[in-house]
């Protein structure tokens, strides 16, 4: 049994220790948001928060979750209010749509530490989510905008 | 949800019981001809079944069925845009829902060939212009007043004498008993409130906020999880296995050998499969069923020559798949030596020979590209419940009447037994118009007697094949002493097909003409990938005109331009493929937004290219730079032509996403093969372009006419590979014949 904690709710679930996260969330409690992209952390749509870090879930183990804050975009913000989501809205991103959640998610821990980004930041750390439809432009830019529209703390 | 076969006389009847409201259906398919020419009105006369595109309740909600399948073009959002505005609805409440597969009420349903707006334009402004004509007809009858003084404004009705109005869903019941209408009156473009408007996706919102849309999110009651263990190669067959450690694993309920195709079975142009004997696993979960294809202790075979069998008009071919393990260098070689020997004439206009005969100089080229895979992100994967009275499948797809024949025979099903559900695709490109995987999970579900989703991993995904076939091209011009250009001649082959369009521009400027095709089998299955054969054959073509251009003392726009006035003009030959003015029209356009003309700007290396397919025009200027050495595209300016746009900023995006996929794929992009392996199963191996080598700024121009809308998935896509090419002669002082254009690609070159 492995008790995580995902999205602020605790889930005890019988998996193998060693499933990584990715398929824990997935198959065994169904939240689908988090995709598969590629199995070997090159392509990004898997990506999750734990601990605040971005990580990529389908070489994370469901033990190294354990104890940890877990968080998938389902659970980035309570009404898909974040700056983020908002700016993909607005600028209407998506095309098929299946890396936007791994992308939210990575330029999420961006924001976390650069309140405003340069392109060279968004660059560096978007470099490790595809998109093969090519919105990297609207992502960049939504991304510059979610810095503009975020509140100021 | 069952196939409606009713008669729409009992349909009608149900309807009003139920007191829903309206479903207005569009016997679309004899209205879909694609040939069809006529102008003016076009009278419906054939209202059969009920299903239908638009659904109205009491309270006025209107639902649109989208009928396509979507991958990222946004048909989702952009064909109910074109109910909605003859309709008259108010876009922002309109609640757009994905059609059940039903082509016989919903139209061809295929998403490829760029032909989704193109097909559906004229039948969903009737369906829409039809379903208002009714409310309107409803509504007078009610209030016995004559139909012409009623009007409509977003969803309400007006007699503007009585002063009386109601709402579309008071109406919607009475409305279902009013026969179909014998001329319907469709908008003046001028008058368009919604199509031209550029509205947002409407799955937006859940795409941002994970919500489960694509075929591999799809859950079903008791499901498993079935893997194939493939080959790990072209030209191999399974020989024996050992599943005894892999059945031992948690999770896995069994190990079981299927054939796809029994032998004989004629194959149509979309049941192209890689690998016949399948080796799968079930499981409860993916990571179960990973792990446990992990333990088994197989051995491949060389599967020697095979014979297939293709579905061909009247009579059955069959067709010898060559046994040989490929590799890469070994093919490009056999290309060159292909290249020398007598091809298939496809076109010839004039006297080339003679031209070149006395020719003051030849200029002679030649270029060749890759296979290349689809990678679409979302790998693939179908959902299939099949028992022996009826099948449900669920997943992505791009042409479900393309499959669902195939899976009838081989599953012994009548076709309204069958049900294929269409989620969102994570991405297409053609690759998921070929559907084995569905009959894949169909056979595996009846073996298994559970409802199961056939998961393809990446590297199963890459490693499969159907890909964008390897191409070569040798283009030859011949000038005159004065440098005019007297004679064009390709010659153009690959693995296993050519990529030549022969009655493309430059065909029909040039007085002497000669285009060629030659093929070389392979076991290495191809298929449709976005743009077939133009994306490589613009490549090609256009790097060589730029060359030309050169070679003439030209700019390349200009010279381009200069063929298509003499191409307008005085054409030679019959059949030329394009319009002129149009093509001329987006190279004139890319030009002036881009300031060719003008001062340039030092920092960038510039490249041009336009081409035409798929009945739209495009025009790229590509500003590049090197950075570190390595190439890189900094900014694009594009000019569409495409015909009338629906959705602005929708197709804005389209061609931004087609110009980085252009970028990505002749500087990354290729497939190599050792001893029938692909060297590049995923994508740290095969590499695709990223966010720091995307282009920060795509500014998209469409020419304003008013013409009905052509294709827009593809035509932008080909041109960029021949601008990069361009802009990388510039930025490099070589020109680049191989592709992918990187240069570590280029030390490799096996040419």
């Amino acid at each position: 049994m492995i008790t995580l904690n995902i999205n602020k709710k605790i889930y005890n679930v019988d998996a193998d220790p060693d499933m990584p996260l990715l398929w824990v969330l997935r198959d065994v409690i169904g939240l689908v948001g988090t995709k598969y992209g590629c199995g070997v952390a090159q392509c990004g749509a898997c990506t999750v928060h734990v601990n605040g870090q971005a990580m990529r879930s389908c070489v994370t183990k469901a033990s190294f979750a354990q104890g940890k804050k877990v968080v998938t975009i389902e659970g980035l913000s309570a009404q898909n209010d974040h700056p983020l989501q908002k700016a993909w809205l607005e600028l209407d991103v998506s095309q098929c749509g299946y890396c936007q959640a791994g992308q939210i998610m990575s330029a999420a821990v961006l924001l976390k530490e650069k309140k405003e980004p340069t392109d060279q930041d968004i660059s560096d750390a978007m470099a490790g989510n595809i998109c093969r439809c090519g919105t990297y432009l609207r992502i960049r830019d939504a991304i510059h905008l979610a810095a503009k529209q975020a509140p100021k703390k | 949800m069952e196939k409606n076969t009713q008669n729409r006389r009992a349909f009608l009847k149900t309807s009003a019981l139920l007191g829903g409201g309206l479903m207005i259906h569009f016997s679309g398919v004899a209205k879909l001809a694609l040939e069809d020419k006529s102008d003016g009105l076009k009278a419906l006369d054939q209202w059969t079944e009920i299903n239908g595109y638009i659904k109205i309740t009491k309270d006025n909600i209107i639902k649109i069925f989208n009928p396509n399948p979507e991958f990222g073009q946004n048909v989702m959002t952009s064909l109910p845009m074109i109910i909605a505005e003859e309709l008259d609805v108010d876009w922002k409440k309109v609640v757009v829902e994905m059609g059940p597969h039903d082509s016989v009420k919903l139209g061809p349903q295929f998403t490829g060939g760029s032909n989704s707006v193109r097909m559906y334009w004229k039948p969903l402004r009737e369906a829409g212009a039809a379903a208002r004509r009714m409310l309107i007809e409803a509504a007078a009858k009610s209030w016995s007043v004559p139909v012409e003084e009623i009007t409509t404004k977003t969803g309400i009705l007006y007699h503007e004498k009585s002063k009386r109005n109601g709402k579309y869903g008071d109406f919607a019941s009475l409305a279902v008993g009013i026969p179909v209408p014998k001329e319907l009156k469709l908008k003046s473009v001028k008058d368009f409130n919604v199509i031209r408007t550029s509205q947002k996706n409407v799955e937006g919102t859940k795409i941002v906020s994970g919500k489960p849309l694509f075929g591999l999110d799809y859950k079903h009651e008791g499901m498993l999880i079935a893997m194939i263990h493939h080959p790990p190669g072209f030209g191999m067959k399974l020989k024996s296995f050992d599943a005894s450690q892999s059945l031992k694993m948690p999770g896995i309920k069994d190990v079981f050998t299927l054939k796809l195709y029994e032998d004989g079975f004629a194959q149509g142009g979309f049941d192209t499969r890689t690998f016949n004997d399948l080796l799968v696993v079930v499981g409860k979960t993916t990571w179960d069923v990973m792990n446990a294809r992990k333990k088994l202790v197989v051995e491949w075979a060389s599967a020697g020559d095979v014979k297939d069998t293709m579905a061909g008009r009247g009579e059955n071919r069959e067709v010898i798949v060559p046994g040989e393990l490929e590799n890469t260098d070994a093919q490009y070689k056999k290309m060159l030596e292909y290249a020398q020997k007598p091809a298939q004439q496809l076109r010839k206009d004039g006297d080339p020979d003679a031209a070149f005969k006395n020719a003051a100089k030849i200029i002679e080229r030649t270029y060749t590209a890759p296979f290349l895979a689809h990678n679409c992100m979302e790998p693939m994967n179908f959902f299939a419940h099949v028992t022996d009275e009826k099948a449900l499948f669920v997943g992505p797809l791009q042409a479900p009447g393309w499959t669902e024949p195939t899976l009838a025979k081989i599953l012994k099903l009548p076709p309204d037994k069958i049900e294929i559900q269409m989620t969102r695709m994570g991405g297409g490109f053609g690759r998921r118009a070929y559907g084995h995987y569905l009959v894949e999970a169909g056979l595996i579900s009846k073996r298994a007697k559970a409802p199961i989703k056939l998961v393809y991993s990446r590297e199963d995904d890459t490693t499969y094949g159907i890909y964008r076939p390897m191409y070569t091209a040798t283009y030859r011009a011949a000038l005159d002493e004065n440098k005019n250009l007297i004679a064009f001649h390709v010659k153009g082959g690959g693995i296993p097909e050519h990529a030549i369009h022969p009655n493309r521009f430059p065909a029909g400027a040039i007085d002497n003409y000669l285009a060629e095709g030659w093929q070389i089998p392979s076991n290495i299955t191809i298929g449709a990938f976005r743009a077939p054969r133009s994306n490589f054959n613009a490549a090609a073509e256009q790097s060589f005109l730029d060359e030309l251009a050169e070679a003439m003392g030209k700019d390349p726009i200009d010279f381009r331009l200069e063929l298509l006035r003499k191409a307008k003009v005085k054409p030679v030959g019959k059949n030329n493929e394009y319009d002129a003015d149009r093509y001329a029209g987006v190279l004139n356009l890319v030009k002036e937004k881009s300031g060719w003309a003008g001062a340039s700007d030092k920092k960038f290396s510039r490249g041009v290219a336009a081409y035409f397919c798929h009945n739209s025009y495009a025009a790229h200027v590509v500003d590049m730079i090197l950075k570190d050495g390595e190439p890189y595209v900094e900014r694009v300016f594009s000019a569409i032509d495409c015909g009338i746009v629906i959705n602005p900023d929708a197709a804005s995006n389209m061609v931004q996403g087609a110009v980085v996929d252009g970028i990505g794929n002749a500087l990354y992009g290729g497939l190599t093969h050792k001893d029938g392996v692909v060297e590049q199963n995923n994508f740290h191996k095969y590499r695709i372009i990223r966010m720091h080598e995307a282009p920060k700024k795509v500014e998209v121009h469409f020419i304003k006419n008013d013409l009905d809308p052509t294709g827009l998935g593809e035509p932008p896509f080909p041109p960029v590979f021949g601008a990069v090419a361009n802009a990388l002669y510039k930025a490099s002082g070589q020109r680049h014949y191989q592709q992918p254009f990187t240069l570590e690609a280029i030390k490799k070159q096996a040419v």
